[in-house]
């Protein structure tokens, strides 16, 4: 039977230490709405998302009372477009149409945001890829929730070069069309590198092609339980350390198991996985940087930050895995700079930089993300970024992703605000050294040998 | 929602006061929730009463009786919460 002191630590959980679901995620397989006409196959989508997900909202709100538990997102993603849509469009702008349909299709049944608008250009890229990665600053720009992905490389296949480079293209444009809001649109467009199909964060999630006609995927959210968890053991060695964090995790999991399976039972929609990452928001205690100072740090940043995340997203994912039946998507700590407080106070006392960053996300997931940089920023220097995020990922087999924000207009030392659960950010210094000559070669850089790993 | 052998734990926290449990034991019996255990302590200085309830005799539905107690609590000043018990038992029983 369950005890006064376990109630009272769970709800302590969810009232102190935010303890959340991030998100419920149905993914939606849209390849049975395909057709070569293009009306009729924006009436498949709208007719197949609605159809579907048309309980989404009300379960999400249900299962939030039943448990007192806060769901804080309701979130679908669907096939890669660039695959739905390659029979019917003939031009950016027939793709622009489906980014339209999408964004209605979430308004009705209540989702907060809609991912698959993506393609999977990791060797090459079709003429429907193309067509729709070109179509991304107008689809962006005049839709509310849609949001997109690109995934560039893969350990199997290497990295696509045209592709980084048309996307550091793309991403300035993003940039510039969305100008008068801070350039705030960018923040929906995610490049990866060995992208999960199962994903069910933003702006990265879409349904992939290996997957069921539908699925519900369920990310939790937990930095501030890890974090009042390591209090209670400051001083202590890494063993005490490592078991606290993989008590707490388990926990946290748990909880987001129990949320998958009742969703999935309420809707009907069978259970896919449970994404065991520390997603932090900008409420004060929801950090993942401020576990880093916990574990013993000034700020995050600091001499030692690698390797306390490294063991950080370790413990997290050992004490997950029990947990959960099925875990999947990016599972990792997330590092985003403009959602997380105590990453914020790392840029500004100046104790953290890009290439710190960067070596961060070789031991988590899931790279540069929400990093504000100078609206002045050239597109193969973006691109050049973006292509070390990939190498990263492509080398040491895992998922890496970039989402850089260049802000028109302003430049180091502004602040931009993104409002809401995507925060603030202070714009990052970026290295002003050249490489074009690198990124206008073309072509792809060859898959990495898988043996002889030094 | 529909009720199968589930339990739930009612929760009181707040300040200590004359007639909590008395009131939301009152409530529970006029809508015919059997109350299997309860037990009670103050955690610094505040008042924490736990309550396992069976809801299947209820004569409301679990949604309406959470927005009840929620009401009452806030006239007895008090926070009380109505959760199934899965979610306690999912976190700390293996």
């Amino acid at each position: 039977m369950i005890n006064s002191w376990e109630v009272i630590e769970t709800n302590h959980m969810v009232e102190h230490e935010n303890l959340d679901v991030r998100t419920i995620t149905i993914g939606i397989s849209l390849l049975e709405c395909i057709d070569s006409d293009l009306d009729k196959l924006n009436e498949n989508i709208y007719r197949r998302i609605t159809t579907v997900a048309k309980d989404l909202a009300k379960v999400g709100d249900a299962i939030q009372k039943e448990f007192g538990i806060p769901i804080v997102n309701k979130r679908i993603s669907v096939t890669p477009i660039a695959l739905v849509g390659g029979a019917a469009c003939k031009s950016p702008e027939d793709f622009a149409t489906i980014a339209d349909t999408l964004d209605r299709a979430a308004e009705a049944v209540g989702a907060d945001l809609i991912g698959g608008y993506s393609a999977l250009v990791s060797k090459g890229m079709t003429k429907a890829d193309e067509m729709l990665l070109r179509s991304i600053p107008t689809a962006l720009c005049r839709t509310k929730r849609v949001c997109s992905s690109a995934n560039l490389a893969s350990t199997k296949t290497g990295i696509n070069m045209d592709a980084v480079k048309l996307m550091g293209e793309i991403l300035l444009e993003v940039a510039e069309m969305s100008k008068d809001r801070d350039s705030v649109d960018c923040m929906k467009l995610v490049v990866f590198c060995n992208a999960p199909d199962d994903n069910p964060f933003m702006a990265g999630a879409f349904h992939g092609v290996t997957e069921a006609d539908a699925i519900i995927n369920v990310g939790v959210s937990g930095p501030g339980v890890v974090k009042t968890a390591l209090e209670k053991v400051r001083g202590e060695n890494f063993e005490v350390l490592c078991e606290t964090i993989k008590k707490t995790a388990f926990k946290v999991t748990r909880v987001g198991q129990l949320v998958a399976q009742e969703a999935s039972r309420m809707l009907g929609i069978p259970f896919g996985i449970v994404d065991l990452s520390l997603a932090p928001t900008p409420a004060v205690g929801d950090s993942v940087a401020d576990i880093l100072c916990e574990i013993g740090l000034e700020f995050a940043g600091a001499p030692g930050t690698t390797a306390a995340l490294a063991m950080l997203n370790d413990q997290v994912k050992k004490g997950g895995v029990m947990a959960s039946s099925y875990v999947g998507g990016l599972s990792g700590a997330f590092i985003p700079v403009s959602e997380d407080q105590g990453m914020i106070d790392a840029v500004q006392a100046g104790a953290i930089t890009l290439e710190k960053l960067e070596a961060m996300t070789c031991v988590c997931s899931v790279g540069l993300d929400m990093i504000a940089i100078p609206g002045d920023t050239k597109a193969t220097t973006i691109s050049g970024m973006i292509a070390d995020e990939m190498a990263l990922g492509m080398v040491n087999q895992k998922t890496t992703a970039c989402r850089l924000i260049p802000v028109i207009g302003k430049g180091v030392g502004d602040t931009v605000e993104f409002g809401g659960l995507f925060g603030y950010a202070p714009i990052m210094p970026v290295n002003k050294f050249s490489c074009d000559d690198f990124i206008n070669r073309g072509g792809r850089i060859p898959a990495p040998i898988h043996s002889f790993k030094n | 929602m529909e009720n199968k052998q589930q339990k739930t734990i009612i929760t009181v926290v707040g300040k200590d006061t004359v007639g909590i449990i008395a009131k939301v034991c009152t409530y529970l019996a006029e809508n015919g929730i059997n109350i299997l255990d309860i037990s009670q302590t103050i955690v610094s200085g505040y008042f924490n009463m736990m309550m396992i309830a069976d809801f299947n005799g209820s004569k409301k539905a679990f949604g309406d009786c959470q927005e009840d107690l929620e009401k009452l609590g806030e006239e007895i000043g008090v926070d009380i919460k109505c959760q199934r018990e899965e979610i306690f038992q999912k976190m700390h029983r293996i």
